[in-house]
């Protein structure tokens, strides 16, 4: 039924996972904006992050300890990323793509060769669940708070630095002494981490892992990056700060789900969500190109 | 010190384009020398330049900076002894970040980078006098986008950036030539500047046969990958324009072959 009412009532769980969404978008910022290459991999990292904390927690172990091993997890899949890039010499792009997809039976193995997993939060220990939501709001925006304090701090560093330094000028930092190969596997890293730590969150607030929970990770995240810097460019825009830039990427991941969630209220069949989700974000990522163009 | 021995460099080895761009070239060059290095179009001049800097590596031959052995050494692990300015303002600054930033990240050139602050205050202040005494109107604004500053501005900060951490030797490679006459003349004065004052080894491509003229003290000319005329001392306070193109004609055989070069 289209009532407001409906809406209304769905509004929370959106937020929720908004945030979730925004938190792994904060991964793919790393990558897509930092190191300015797109890194496929998510796809398959953020099922490889459900997919441990789902096997851990249903073996009894503490949820924030599985969250950690998947956060871990995310970064040797990153590694293998930026090892394929930089030591084989492969285009980023299709490092990622070949690791996702190598991954999807490393996330099967891992899950004992099944497709999906259930993580009961009636019988598991999880730190966020859809059957409380206003709890899961507030352990998201904790995360969220706390993983902007730390990424504000990282990339304040002179390793941070040196990573954004090789992103935006590569002779630039060849120039300073900076190893550039080994920053952009230490940024994929960082980012997979990320993106396996919202897949560890993801899995527990649905309660279960998915082989196929990956699917258009990328996609979403970069609606959030850009949903995101649209908002703040209209807010701010003389610009702002890189922590405001990053609360940003949350709000846009809260954004996007929120307007997905109108659209299904809407009666949209949701077969048809990811052709529009695609359209949105060719569209966002095509207008600043033109706006160049004509200068 | 920097010692090139027998240097060989050919692109696109045994195809159609295939072309010899370094052909034996031998220098030494003395404690504190600065040297301007010219050329007709396609002479070899930025090639040896990369070659010093490690862009690629030589097929051939050895090169030597204060006796260290840098032949097989990737361009970032050269940096250490190496400060670079390119010929496009845009390449030897991050345009992202802020001026103090990219002054920050040359400090540290040939460092391990960690995870302590990537700037401190005391730097800060440090970089703030030193931009004063260029006086390029930058002290005053630390915290600005380099992406926000004029090429000449950035062409001047990437020198500062070059020499913040006293390199073994500075390559300049046509760091003027993408600027207009005004500016470029700034520039080469904060690299005169900057080169008499820390008494560095100084290597400068140029196309400009005045500028290799009136700066450094010592000229080479290059023709087809190998160094035709090595001029110092005396004969070179007395240099002309004509001269060097009677000199280079001798030397070579040929005409000189680059309009810009005569004409500026």
């Amino acid at each position: 039924m289209i009532t407001l009412s409906n809406l209304i009532g769905r509004i929370p769980g959106g937020l929720a996972q908004g945030i979730i969404w925004g938190l792994m978008a904060l991964g793919i910022y790393i990558t897509f904006r930092v190191l300015k290459e797109s890194d496929l991999t998510v796809d398959g990292s953020f099922a490889t992050g459900g997919a441990v904390a789902v096997m851990l927690i249903t073996s009894g172990i503490n949820p924030w300890i599985a969250v950690l091993v998947s956060f871990v997890t995310g970064i040797v899949v990153g590694i293998c990323t930026g090892l394929i890039h930089t030591k084989l010499k492969i285009p980023a792009i299709l490092s990622g793509i070949l690791v996702q997809f190598g991954l999807y039976s490393i996330n099967l193995h891992i899950m004992g060769m099944v497709a999906n997993v259930s993580c009961n939060p009636s019988k598991n220990n999880v730190l966020i669940s859809m059957r409380n939501i206003p709890m899961a709001i507030l352990v998201g925006v904790l995360f969220a708070i706390g993983l902007i304090i730390i990424m504000y701090w990282y990339f304040g560093t002179e390793q941070g630095c040196a990573i954004r330094a090789t992103g935006n000028n590569m002779h630039m930092a060849l120039a300073q002494g900076i190893n550039v190969n080994n920053m952009k596997v230490i940024g994929f890293a960082l980012s997979n981490g990320l993106v396996a730590l919202a897949g560890a969150l993801m899995a527990q607030y649905q309660g279960f892992s998915d082989i196929n929970m990956g699917r258009g990770a990328i996609v979403i995240g970069l609606a959030a990056i850009i949903i995101g810097e649209v908002l703040s460019e209209i807010i701010f825009p003389k610009g702002c700060s890189f922590y405001l830039r990053l609360l940003f990427v949350i709000l846009g991941g809260v954004v996007y789900y929120l307007i997905m969630i109108v659209v299904l209220w809407l009666r949209v069949d949701s077969n048809d969500l990811k052709l529009a989700t695609a359209i949105i974000v060719m569209l966002a990522l095509a207008i600043p190109n033109f706006r160049k163009g004509n200068k | 010190m920097l010692v090139l021995e027998n240097l060989k460099k050919t692109f696109n080895p045994g195809t159609i384009n295939e072309k010899v761009a370094l052909n034996g070239v031998d220098l030494v060059l003395k404690d504190g020398e600065f040297v301007t290095v010219i050329g007709s179009n396609g002479a070899g001049k930025s090639t040896l330049l990369n070659a010093i800097a490690g862009t690629w590596l030589v097929d051939e031959g050895k090169i030597l900076i204060d006796d260290i052995d840098v032949t097989k050494l990737s361009e970032d692990k050269r940096a250490k002894y190496i400060g670079r300015v390119f010929q496009d303002p845009m390449m030897g600054t991050a345009a992202d970040m802020w001026i103090e930033e990219n002054l920050a990240l040359a400090h540290r050139r040939g460092k391990k980078r960690g995870l302590a602050p990537g700037i401190d205050p005391e730097e800060r202040a440090t970089f703030k006098s030193l931009l004063k005494e260029f006086d390029l109107g930058l002290e005053d604004r630390l915290s600005t986008k380099v992406g926000l500053l004029s090429g000449g501005q950035r062409q001047a900060l990437t020198l500062i950036m070059a020499t913040l951490q006293q390199p073994h030797i500075l390559l300049l490679d046509e760091h003027t030539a993408a600027l207009d006459p005004k500016t470029a003349q700034k520039v080469l004065e904060v690299t005169d500047k900057i080169v008499r004052k820390t008494e560095l080894t100084t290597f400068m491509v140029t196309h400009n046969m005045r500028d290799a003229i009136i700066h450094g003290d010592r000229l080479l000319m290059l023709n087809n990958g190998k160094i035709i005329l090595d001029i110092s001392g005396e004969e070179k306070k007395h240099l002309t324009v004509e001269k060097l193109l009677e000199m280079f004609e001798k030397a070579a055989g040929e005409q000189f072959s680059n309009d810009a070069a005569i004409l500026s």
